[in-house]
């Protein structure tokens, strides 16, 4: 990801506002009324380029080809399950895009409501609906650990630069956590590091301008986790 | 509107029994962001009018075949809690709120960019805590706020607000006493951005000229309460003016 | 209330932290959540107050007007409750008519009123025999994050003591305060697994198998209770609610002044 330009003073939109970019072509939220570029949701305005475009800073997630999400199977039919992802759709994962033979019927044998799930948007159409899938590396069933619900607006920042945020806190608490694209986050480790890791996932969420964001989690980490002695062996973490 | 009365609501120098002058909307409270479930909400007070506004969605539309295959829905709901009026209200449906609740979803639908979202529904939900004239515009101004919060991908802000007529005299933002002993009410909604007009009603007995000027008036008021509702939807992102970023991405 | 699903992982979650004598926000197990509250704040209302149990909200309106006793109580005034399950609150309301989960909600709240004698009634009568205050008590819940009974009731003796009886609105004399004798005060137990926990937050409430409601007077004595839920009871949990009835209901009127 290119992060020139990334350092903008951050300003504030609402739908309808005038978003002077002379020579600017309008990007994504945006739209153009009598040649000037405005607004189309409430977010942070953002130039790359010579695009003009408008951040969220909240709503609904709305699935992408290729994400990865965690959710929650909520209703079974014979062929599949609905699979509530925290869209404005259900996901229906099909029987042939998990990674068991399942027989016609046989579905909640291998999945239940209220099981969670983490899944691939294999492709969304024009007109919305969904696709996902089970059968890629990483995606599985979710077991014990807990789950933890943020903006998926904020999800690029808890990952943080090249998954420096992410990397930072898998390190410190020496958890398992994968993340959802819309915004679920799972967490498994030892009681007082998960709790010390949601924490500070729930710090980043909250947190909508301030700078040093990187520094200041890292400082709530290690004030909380000690990192004395020999700088401990980072273990495996996935993602 | 029942026209003639002996209260005298406009002065010889033109004050109203409130202290306002003509052209003065009643004082105004927004704010953004005000209820933990709800994905957006806004909490209005128009004078005395309390407001609040949530807004769920998009989401999966139910009943099904309410659903429509190019665009969301907006399905709002005006409810005036029994308490916010004089006498108690009885809870439920009546064919007024009815009304407000369709010619508010209309008006809203108008700015929304539905056609993003095929099949599914946008609600919204409006709360009358206390009323005072003006409810209607009221509740619309603050589910514009409302839908501004949830993210609703939209095309400008709605505001609302109502002139009328009182002891011959063209008003804005008519209080209770001039909406019960006036002789004309007009709640109006505009788009901002074109100056469409997106909700309009009127009872009463006005001439050609004073109609005019009430709708001068009222666009007026639509345009202070306009810079209103955005401030209050920027406030939410603003910690003590410090607006400094930089970790984005 | 509401048919929510919990996730597996965040009902094992739950179950396992409690094990531990542990809840996932933090509290111990008879913790109750901060407690904030408004009063006065809807001047349309004869009385009237906003509670916040963490991050449950509801406002309670009361509205007294001029009405006809009953045959059998011609003396008295008559009150009534009603709560709204409106659909701002919860995704998972839906607007129409009050459906089982409000008229209970309503009717347990009422009884801790009514059976507690809060209000006097008896000082509600204008004509003896045919004219009386009806106080008509309206609870509208905004925000359901969990325990609707608690948050209910306290909204609901907030508003009552902040109200007056508008006798002047209606030439019936002066204003005077409605005529409250005591504090009656419910506190709601949840039953997860074995464990007895008290004002259950939305997740807690949804895995638990049953639910105790009890509410109290300022002398500690019971005045009204409500067991939700097909989960069972014991006798010793019995006894243990009514204890945590009794201490937490001191606690929350000291809080509410």
């Amino acid at each position: 990801m290119d992060n020139n330009n990334a350092r903008n003073t951050r300003e504030v939109v609402v739908p309808g506002d005038k978003l002077d970019g002379s020579n600017l072509k309008p990007g994504e939220n945006t739209y153009v009324l009598d040649g000037v570029v405005r607004a189309s949701i409430l977010g942070v305005k953002m130039v790359r380029q010579n695009t003009i475009s408008v951040i969220p800073l909240g709503g609904r997630y709305m699935p992408a080809t290729g994400d990865t999400v965690i959710g929650m199977v909520n209703d079974i039919g014979s062929s599949n399950w609905m699979v509530d992802i925290d869209a404005p759709y259900p996901a229906p994962l099909h029987v042939s895009e998990v990674p068991w033979k399942v027989a016609f019927g046989d579905t909640s044998k291998y999945l239940n409501v209220g099981d969670v799930v983490m899944l691939k948007i294999l492709m969304v159409d024009e007109s919305n609906k969904i696709s996902v899938t089970m059968k890629d590396s990483g995606l599985r069933k979710l077991e014990g650990g807990r789950l933890v619900k943020i903006s998926h607006t904020k999800v690029s920042r808890v990952i943080g630069k090249s998954g420096s945020m992410i990397q930072m806190i898998k390190n410190i608490t020496d958890c398992r956590i994968f993340i959802g694209q819309n915004g679920t986050i799972w967490i498994d480790g030892e009681g007082l590091n998960a709790d010390v890791a949601t924490e500070a996932i729930k710090m980043i969420d909250e947190e909508t301008v301030r700078s040093n964001l990187t520094e200041r989690v890292k400082k709530f980490l290690e004030k909380e986790i000690p990192q004395d002695e020999e700088a401990e062996e980072n273990k495996e973490g996935d993602e | 509107m029942s026209g003639h009365s002996d209260i005298v609501l406009v002065d010889e120098k033109g004050i109203r029994i409130d202290g306002r002058t003509a052209e003065e909307h009643r004082h105004v409270k927004i704010e953004a962001g005000v209820l933990k479930n709800a994905d957006g909400s806004a909490y209005v007070e128009i004078g005395k009018n309390k407001v609040l506004a949530a807004v769920y969605g998009p989401r999966e539309c139910h009943p099904r075949h309410l659903q429509n295959p190019t665009k969301a829905i907006v399905q709002c709901k005006y409810n005036m809690e029994a308490y916010s009026v004089g006498d108690r209200k009885r809870p439920g449906n009546d064919r007024r709120s009815i009304e407000i609740s369709k010619i508010t979803a209309e008006a809203l639908e108008n700015v929304i960019l539905t056609g993003l979202f095929p099949r599914a529904s946008i609600d919204v939900y409006i709360e009358i805590l206390q009323a005072n004239a003006g409810t209607r515009c009221a509740g619309l101004t603050a589910a514009s706020v409302a839908l501004a919060d949830a993210g609703i991908p939209m095309r400008d802000i709605i505001p609302a607000m109502a002139a009328g007529k009182a002891d011959g005299h063209v008003l804005l933002d008519l209080n209770k006493e001039e909406d019960n002993y006036g002789q004309a009410d007009v709640p109006l909604a505009i788009v901002p951005s074109t100056d469409e007009i997106v909700l309009l009603q009127m009872d009463g007995n006005m001439t050609r000229e004073e109609f005019d000027r009430a709708i001068e008036m009222a666009i007026g008021g639509c345009k202070e309460l306009y810079a209103l509702q955005k401030a209050a939807l920027k406030r939410q992102y603003t910690v003590d003016g410090e607006e400094d970023d930089s970790d984005e991405q | 209330m509401s048919s929510e699903i919990i996730s597996e992982i965040r009902r094992d979650y739950i179950v396992n932290l409690l094990k531990e004598g542990k809840r996932t926000d933090g509290r111990g197990v008879t913790d109750i959540r901060d407690i904030k509250f408004e009063v006065g704040l809807i001047e349309s209302a004869d009385g009237s107050a906003k509670v916040s149990l963490g991050e449950t909200t509801v406002i309670a309106g009361v509205k007294i007007i001029p009405g006809t006793p009953f045959p059998d109580t011609p003396n008295s005034g008559v009150l009534t409750t009603g709560a709204e399950l409106i659909p701002m609150a919860h995704a998972s309301f839906e607007s129409g008519p009050p459906g089982e989960d409000a008229i209970e909600l309503a009717r347990v709240v009422d009884r801790g009123i009514r059976e507690s004698g809060m209000i006097d009634v008896s000082k509600l009568c204008i004509t003896p025999g045919q004219e009386v205050w009806m106080c008509y008590i309206d609870i509208y819940v905004i925000d359901y994050c969990g325990n609707l009974f608690d948050a209910c009731n306290l909204a609901a003796v907030l508003a009552i003591k902040n109200a007056m009886v508008p006798a002047e609105q209606y030439g019936k004399g002066e204003n005077y305060p409605l005529p409250v004798t005591c504090t009656p005060i419910s506190v709601t137990a949840a039953k997860i697994g074995k464990d007895l926990i008290l004002d259950p937050n939305f997740d807690e409430e949804h895995i638990a198998s049953a639910r105790l409601t009890i509410a109290t007077d300022d002398d500690g004595n019971f005045r009204a209770m409500q067991k939700g839920g097909q989960g069972s009871i014991t006798l010793d949990e019995l006894s243990s609610c009514l204890d945590m009835a009794v201490e937490t209901g001191i606690k929350i009127r000291k809080i509410i002044g």
